[in-house]
């Protein structure tokens, strides 16, 4: 536990002293409530709920995240510290669950950055804040999903511009798989078992049961798997390297 | 303290590490000679717990590094080839974070960094970021996280390549202070280092091991005498174009 702690703490740091988390933080709070206003017109629907922001994070998510997580393995084997953090006696998985912690306490606090707008819609009108504290739930596990899976991509790799088009790239499938056209095109080709998982995959349809106010289950298992699934797979990535390649 | 048991490592097609077996006690001070490629790197690597052998066994205090290599690595303190460290980071924080890992804390923590930076001389840059430190201060700033956990066993890759001369000195001092109650490993290919603080010398060349002994033994046994002249006829025996140029 020691270990997992030491890793959180240098590694939320890392991010501080660097202008690293200044720039996501200051372009996601930026950008988040740019969407929501100019491309999901949030007072021209009339309506009081955040659904112009739920419908438009995900986007900005699949960008945003993995810039965060290109950093958690490429970083470390580009410098070198890799051999030192290999020679501390802590497990793999603790490293693992630190850095994923650091970078996600990272994307709460920006996602924390556009509460203002939940303070908006309950000024303007009578929003379901249920539904808004569901929604905002799933979000932060959007975003988890994201990092996870783009920190176990970093670990394949030195290079931090290799991991970022990784990340972004599987975040991108990973949001598309549940699209209607995209599952319309793969029914007319492809079998329906195939369509059917491809859209298991879809991170978008979990994420929008969230936001109708609804914590199911199958989501969460979907969302915290992935997490632990890609967690894992770092880990196993990194342990590679012990083998030299064998 | 530390065995290193017909230990191999291969990399593709090539036998990086070929049957190399060494033990050191507590007191020794090892030189780890060899000419670059010989596999020194490679060697300390997997008794650090970072490589696994593909045959034979690193042992640490008992503890196999790598059936058991949370204890062994918890009785080891590892300068890495090149003495990398986080440039964002201070020498403080950057000692601290090792010994955070290690499960210090509190008082016990601030007094093992405060021994580890004044041990390793980097009092009056212990708060600035290591990317912006010279190489040497650098290079003291990842001995100090070496040794700040106070392990009995110290592996040394290379801890004074890139320093000046007074701060080679240095790091010699440290390491014959250190000596008398750790076993340690340091490589080098700073022969004249080997008199000034080794108890004993390895030689490996080609990944096998060509010569254990003091180096007092190391100086005899080449043609002429010293410990240069041993080194080169020895790594250079079974390569005669390098030997006649």
């Amino acid at each position: 536990m020691s270990g997992l702690l030491a890793v959180y703490r240098r590694e939320l740091t890392a991010y501080f002293q660097t202008p690293l988390a200044y720039v996501f933080l200051a372009v996601f709070g930026f950008a988040a409530p740019a969407f929501a206003f100019h491309v999901g017109r949030f007072f021209d629907t009339n309506r009081a709920d955040l659904a112009p922001l739920f419908d438009y994070l995900p986007w900005l998510l699949v960008v945003l995240m993995p810039a965060l997580a290109m950093r958690a393995w490429a970083e470390e084997r580009d410098r070198g510290t890799l051999e030192f953090l290999m020679a501390l006696p802590i497990p793999l998985w603790a490293s693992a669950a630190g850095k994923f912690l650091a970078a996600w306490s990272v994307a709460a606090l920006a996602i924390v950055l556009t509460f203002p707008m939940w303070i908006a819609v309950n000024y303007l009108g009578e929003p379901d804040n249920a539904a808004i504290a569901t929604g905002y739930l799933g979000t932060l596990l959007l975003a988890g999903a994201y990092l996870a899976v783009g920190q176990a991509l970093s670990a394949t790799t030195a290079n931090q511009v290799v991991a970022f088009v990784l990340g972004a790239g599987a975040a991108f499938l990973l949001t598309m798989a549940g699209l209607p056209f995209v599952l319309a095109a793969l029914g007319e080709n492809a079998p329906a078992l195939v369509t059917e998982f491809v859209a298991g995959l879809s991170a978008l349809d979990h994420y929008n049961a969230f936001q109708r106010g609804v914590i199911g289950l199958a989501d969460l298992v979907y969302f915290i798997g992935l997490i632990i699934v890609s967690l894992a797979l770092a880990g196993v990535l990194i342990a590679e390297r012990r083998g030299g390649g064998r | 303290m530390l065995v290193a048991d017909r230990l191999i490592k291969d990399f593709g097609p090539h036998r990086a590490v070929d049957g190399v077996s060494f033990t050191l006690e507590r007191g020794e001070v090892l030189g780890f000679l060899g000419p670059n490629g010989a596999g020194k790197t490679t060697t300390m690597r997997m008794l650090a717990g970072g490589l696994e052998p593909d045959g034979g066994k690193a042992m640490i205090g008992g503890h196999d590094c790598v059936a058991d290599r949370l204890e062994a690595q918890a009785r080891l303190g590892y300068l890495p080839e090149g003495a990398p460290a986080y440039p964002s980071m201070t020498p403080r924080s950057f000692v601290e974070f090792g010994l955070r890992a290690r499960g210090f804390s509190g008082a016990a923590m601030k007094r093992a960094c405060d021994l580890a930076l004044e041990r390793a001389r980097l009092e009056g840059f212990a708060s600035q970021p290591i990317g912006t430190l010279s190489k040497g201060y650098k290079r003291r700033a990842a001995l100090a996280a070496a040794i700040a956990h106070d392990p009995p066993v110290l592996i040394l890759d290379e801890p004074t390549d890139g320093l000046d001369p007074n701060q080679k000195d240095g790091v010699r001092a440290l390491i014959r202070e250190m000596a008398p109650e750790k076993a340690i490993i340091i490589s080098t290919h700073i022969l004249e280092e080997v008199p000034a603080v080794c108890s004993r010398a390895i030689i490996i060349a080609r990944g096998k091991l060509l010569f254990d002994g003091t180096p007092n033994e190391l100086a005899k046994s080449g043609p002429g005498g010293g410990v240069e002249n041993a080194f080169r006829a020895m790594t250079m025996a079974d390569n005669p174009v390098e030997a006649a140029s």
